[in-house]
């Protein structure tokens, strides 16, 4: 079975006659997307990986030009699905920077609390592809029965369930509705109990233990060296969020952990994930306990026109570091360019290091962990 | 002549009535061998159908009770929109199945690929003609049953690598390569424990197997010897799990890793026979279960006259079919709770901790059988 490689290819084709090549994906049930990851194989061991991207390039910073701002806003639910109200947020920090506006305190609240509803939702997925990855067909299930009720949560917020385009410069599109704080707070009565399951059914199973500890190892240097961020970068030990590092919002007003781990495996991603919806439902606790009711929901309404000059946000997502870096050329509506550093591009960069001497069932668990959206990738 | 080495009640009637039937034809028909043969032949036919019923009847009763364990387990409903709660679901699968177009990828090898779902289904029908359902209702009541059964279980792993190979593609033939690494490993404990069996029952025919489980639940070969006999039931469980290439054993199609296995390239009826050897196989594990460790046929009666009569009252079969049942029940809550191990591990567990632990419970087994006469 030892094929011509496809014209193109990078790898080139050894001598040695025992390795093959495979063509993992761009349909495969596990690259989670249109990723197409090019894999030398001897036997079942992989050899080197190439990772291909750019089958749903849709040219968004492009489209960003000849766009209004607010219109920018709604593209970037676009990218990071899983994660498109943090995004949201990513691109109106931003724009306020441009715009000079303050943000009331209720806003800020409102803001707050649906990132942490969005990092608990991205973070279930991954729990669910996870489990699903490694075979548990039923924890793909489960990851999503939750996910289900904090999208009607921010169903009812926002109008949508996965595309919200629900933050504006100065606050929000509409106030919340009065059910809000009851809703969470029931939601995170019912997680309590839930994430115990969780745990129950993966943290501690033998098998999931032998399949992801020391699979998969991400040295602190090299993950600093791809620009890895988020849970990828915490598991390696290095103790970077960009809520404590460079706080944004009102996050430096909570009281919340940042998890950070030191093996650089699998299992360490997994664990920081699973801390990551501990310390979000703590933040969410907090929000409650000191939620306004009263007060402006937005500041005052101003067009949105951005001064001539340079304005950078960046966030942390779910997944990572989420930045925002807006050019205006001129004052006005459009942007003269809009570029977005997305964080699951060098994560995949990052790959072909990680899965060096691993079976292709580890390139699973690992691709898993990393939790990769390849529309975030390809924009 | 044909003497029948096996008989039963049912062979029994066919070759009293047919020289009763043949004493109407002219006389020139009329001979002893010539009724041996034709009482022979309507056996074997009786035969093929019996198993062919009990096979393929049962396979779209098991692929129903899949999705809704399944379902269960993942808190939905599973089927419920075709029938009364789904019932004719499988139904329809199955004419689905049927109707689509059979084609086979260019390059492939198009004799075997057609040759491998075929060879993959002998082997559960020739293990289920051997498994006494109930008293009188065994259709091949061999002397060597359980070397035959380790000698016929083998036959299905051919299939896997055939259909594997010849598909020309690599993940198939990964999936088949993984596939007939892990069933020739895990046969051999698979063997190892119904040799337990055979050891502490002191035959290799099932029937005699069954018959020396009787009385009560305590006379059943998992709890008649102490201790030994669960972890012999378990470490069946698990390695007829493998045997059967079933969650978490199933690297061989590892959906999430190779696309499907040696299957990928399968679609329309040829699947359909990958499917249903995977469900029949189920079927005559569990049974096969049922009459090593669980009392087969028999009751599972208490030692308390007044209920151990009511439940004797119930016809072996429905307790033979209600413990297959438990057991396959068995098999889908861990298959769907589970995570699957990794190819390489999946071996470990076999040669470095089954295998190890399997010569150790023969050892323990044969001093019982010292110790307690």
């Amino acid at each position: 079975m030892t094929g011509m490689l496809p014209p193109g290819f990078r790898i080139q084709r050894e001598t040695n006659t025992e390795e093959f090549f495979i063509n993992m994906g761009p349909q495969h049930p596990s690259t989670h997307g249109a990723l197409r990851l090019a894999l030398r194989m001897d036997g079942e061991t992989i050899v080197e990986l190439v990772p291909h991207f750019g089958y749903i390039h849709r040219g968004m910073e492009k489209q960003a030009e000849s766009m209004s701002y607010l219109q920018y806003i709604a593209l970037s639910d676009r990218q990071d699905y899983l994660t498109a109200i943090q995004n949201n947020l990513g691109v109106v920090i931003a724009l306020e920077k441009g715009m000079n506006i303050g943000v009331p305190e209720k806003a800020e609240y409102i803001r707050v609390m649906l990132q942490e509803l969005g990092r608990i939702a991205s973070h279930l997925v991954f729990f669910a592809c996870f489990g699903g990855d490694l075979g548990g067909q039923t924890c793909l299930l489960y990851g999503f029965k939750e996910r289900e009720m904090i999208h009607d949560i921010l169903e009812e917020v926002t109008g949508s369930r996965l595309t919200t385009n629900f933050f504006r410069p100065g606050g929000s599109r509409y106030d919340v509705p009065d059910t809000f704080i009851p809703r969470v707070k029931a939601f995170l009565d019912h997680m309590d109990g839930t994430m115990k399951d969780y745990e129950r059914f993966l943290s501690k199973n033998i098998i999931v233990l032998e399949r992801s500890k020391g699979i998969g190892i991400l040295s602190k240097e090299d993950a600093i060296a791809y620009g890895c961020s988020g849970p990828v970068l915490r598991a390696s030990g290095v103790n970077f969020d960009v809520r404590r590092a460079n706080p944004y919002s009102i996050y430096d007003s909570f009281d919340f952990e940042v998890p950070v781990t030191y093996n650089g495996d699998c299992y360490d991603r997994y664990t920081v994930r699973i801390a990551e919806i501990h310390e979000s439902m703590k933040i969410l606790r907090q929000c409650i306990d000191r939620f306004p009711t009263e007060g402006p929901w937005r500041s005052k309404e101003k067009p949105v026109r951005l001064p001539v000059g340079r304005y950078y946000s960046e966030i942390e997502t779910a997944k990572g570091l989420y930045a925002t870096y807006v050019v205006a050329a001129t004052t006005g509506e459009k942007p003269y360019r809009i570029h977005t550093r997305g964080p699951s591009f060098p994560h995949i960069a990052a790959l072909n290091k990680m899965v060096q001497g691993h079976k292709i069932s580890d390139l699973v668990t690992i691709l898993a962990t990393l939790d990769p959206v390849i529309p975030e990738i390809d924009r | 002549m044909f003497v029948p080495s096996v008989t039963n009640p049912i062979g029994d009637f066919v070759r009293n009535l047919v020289p009763q039937v043949t004493a109407y034809l002219p006389v020139a028909f009329q001979s002893e061998t010539l009724d041996s043969v034709v009482a022979f032949l309507i056996n074997a036919v009786i035969c093929i159908i019996a198993v062919c019923a009990v096979n393929i009847g049962s396979a779209p009763i098991l692929i129903y009770m899949e999705r809704k364990v399944c379902a269960h387990v993942q808190c939905r409903l599973g089927p419920m929109r075709l029938g009364w709660h789904g019932t004719m679901q499988t139904i329809a699968d199955v004419l689905k199945m049927l109707f689509k177009e059979v084609y086979a990828p260019s390059g492939a090898d198009k004799l075997m690929f057609y040759t491998a779902p075929m060879i993959v289904l002998i082997a559960p029908f020739m293990v289920c003609a051997l498994i006494p359902f109930s008293k009188d209702l065994v259709v091949a009541d061999v002397s060597m049953g359980i070397p035959l059964i380790i000698a016929v279980n083998g036959f299905g792993v051919l299939g896997i690598l055939l259909g594997g190979w010849s598909s020309n593609n690599k993940y198939s033939l990964l999936g088949a390569l993984r596939s007939g690494a892990q069933i020739i490993s895990y046969e051999i404990s698979f063997a190892m424990i119904l040799l337990f069996v055979v050891m502490i029952s002191g035959s290799t025919n099932l029937m005699d197997i069954t018959m020396s489980q009787q009385g009560t639940v305590f006379d059943w070969w998992i709890f008649k010897i102490p201790v030994l006999g669960f972890i012999a039931f378990i470490l069946f469980f698990i390695s007829s799990t493998a045997e059967m290439n079933r969650a978490p054993f199933d690297i061989a199609e590892a959906e999430q890793e190779l696309t499907g296995g040696y299957h990928t390239e399968y679609n329309g009826t040829p699947f359909a026979m990958f499917y249903l050897a995977e469900y029949i196989a189920l079927v005559t594990n569990s049974a096969l279960a049922t009459t090593c460790f669980l009392g087969g046929f028999h009751a599972p009666c208490i030692g308390f006259a007044p209920v151990d009569n009511v439940l004797n009252m119930v016809p072996g079969l429905v307790w033979f079919f209600g413990k297959v049942f438990f057991m396959i029940w068995c098999y889908m809550m861990v298959r769907w709770t589970f995570v699957r191990p990794r190819v390489d591990q999946l071996m470990d567990f076999e040669w470095k901790f089954l295998l190890p632990v399997n010569l150790v419970l023969l050892t323990a087994g044969a001093a019982w059988i010292a110790i307690s006469g």
